[in-house]
């Protein structure tokens, strides 16, 4: 009887770890510029991995390999914030991405202030009329 | 737990088809980055579901690498982004 009860949590855990990959896949193609995309990214990376996981914990029934699979997890869990922090500064940085989907641009402003103060500096800048990569 | 494997399977090879067009037609770079990532974890993803239908943990080393690969992939690319067009 229990175990038929974990068979069928595993299992839905299965299946919802891969739905997560499938929403992955269908926002990939979707999804308008870069940032939403890194939205879409971002699902299977920590609850995707995590559902998977737990039911592979759960269908071996042994407490010997559940520091293993914190450790998959946690490595995944500390990587996937860095990765992502560095696609989308070089994202925005190099300008992929549409500005009219943004509702905020807190980081803008910082640019700004940073080239101007850069312009004070060194005299006039060479890469002022840049314009946006849009696919 | 054939059928649930059967259904695991199906999804995942739509969402590695899904990402595989994405990293095509991606108009940059960075938009390929995040494919290959997402397409790294739909092979982690499926190591995941064999271990757990077979019941063994031969391939759980690979899902922790598949982790550290996928970050220092796309680190190191997102480093050497420069801008221009299609680059």
């Amino acid at each position: 009887m229990l175990d038929t009860i974990i068979d069928v949590i595993a299992s839905i855990f299965m299946i919802l770890g891969c739905l997560m990959s499938l929403a992955a896949g269908i926002g990939m193609l979707r999804f308008p510029d870069l940032l939403s995309r890194m939205h879409a990214a971002t699902k299977p990376q920590v609850l995707g991995l995590f559902l998977l996981l737990a039911a592979l914990g759960l269908e071996l029934r042994s407490w010997v390999i559940v520091p293993v699979l914190a450790l998959a997890w946690i490595v995944q869990l500390l990587t996937a914030p860095v990765s992502a922090h560095m696609v989308g500064r070089a994202g925005y940085r190099t300008r992929h991405l549409k500005r009219e989907t943004l509702l905020t641009d807190e980081l803008a402003t910082v640019v700004a202030a940073a080239a101007a103060r850069e312009r004070k500096e060194n005299g006039e800048d060479t890469e002022s009329n840049r314009a946006d990569f849009i696919d | 737990m054939s059928v649930v494997l059967w259904i695991c399977g199906t999804i995942l090879s739509i969402a590695a088809f899904l990402t595989i067009i994405r990293l095509i037609k991606g108009p940059s770079i960075l938009e390929r980055v995040i494919a290959t990532d997402v397409l790294l974890l739909i092979v982690s993803a499926a190591l995941c579901i064999d271990m757990t239908v077979n019941k063994h943990t031969n391939n759980l080393v690979f899902v922790v690498l598949a982790c550290l690969v996928g970050f220092i992939g796309s680190v190191t690319v997102s480093r050497f982004v420069t801008d221009r067009r299609n680059a």
